[in-house]
């Protein structure tokens, strides 16, 4: 399903205004753009939770490719082989993660995202 | 010791990111540098290469499961440099205490949101 498939100019305006957030964002807190990307699809375009965490996995390969790829290019500050090893646990999570969130509610994926802006907001504060 | 509690913190991190869709980078960066060594900047720099391979594995098994729009998902991340600038100005202008304040303002608030409209829904949805 894909609410938006026919995407007229309003729903592309949001979008757009949904990318430019999460850039900002993740540029001034250093949290992923998901934060801001996954509730935005669900509150402005109703998507269901499992299409919103899905299409935002997708908008953050490009975000964080470019971010990579600055950081990369202009400082050589990443680690690259650190990463590649690290990688490898992260990624049996993220299969995990997704397999599981394929047999829980999506209110319970709402309320898990909830709780995780909980977290972020009392981290934020406390700082 | 410090290798295997990194590799769970990562792999908790990929967990968190698979059912939630975020990056997993707010567990990642704290492997790298509290366990691994890595300097802040050198830790997130990091962070950001390892987001993008969960990411794109993710998107790829939630593809698989018929949860992507890639569509939306090109706009949103082509349009995201733009918003990268538009923050180097935001953090020039305002102080980083009232960014903060801010920012922790809009999470509870979209928080509030999602909670009520889970609440508003059949419990099978």
């Amino acid at each position: 399903m894909a609410p938006d498939s026919a995407l007229p100019s309003r729903p592309l305006l949001k979008l757009a205004a949904i990318g430019t957030a999460a850039g900002v964002f993740s540029g001034l807190f250093g949290v992923g753009g998901g934060t801001i990307i996954v509730p935005l699809l669900i509150l402005w375009f109703g998507y269901g939770e499992r299409l919103a965490t899905g299409t935002s996995l997708a908008a953050i390969v490009l975000i964080g490719l470019l971010g990579a790829l600055a950081q990369g290019g202009i400082y050589g500050n990443v680690h690259v082989g650190t990463a590649l090893l690290l990688s490898v646990p992260a990624i049996l999570g993220v299969v995990l993660g997704t397999a599981v969130q394929q047999r829980i509610s999506q209110r319970a994926v709402s309320l898990l995202f909830a709780a995780l802006l909980v977290a972020i907001a009392i981290e934020l504060i406390l700082q | 010791m410090d290798e295997l509690l990194a590799a769970l913190i990562a792999m908790a991190g990929g967990f968190t990111g698979g059912i939630v869709g975020v990056g997993g980078g707010v567990l990642f960066v704290p492997a790298l540098t509290i366990f691994l060594g890595l300097t802040q900047v050198e830790g997130e720099s990091t962070s950001l290469l390892m987001i993008v391979i969960v990411a794109l594995v993710g998107a790829y098994r939630q593809n698989v499961y018929g949860n992507v729009n890639l569509r939306a998902a090109l706009i949103v991340g082509a349009l995201s440099p733009l918003g990268v600038l538009l923050g180097v100005v935001i953090a020039n202008s305002v102080s980083e205490r009232v960014l903060q304040l801010s920012f922790a303002a809009l999470a509870l608030f979209i928080a509030y949101r999602l909670i009520r409209r889970s609440l508003n829904q059949p419990a099978g949805a």
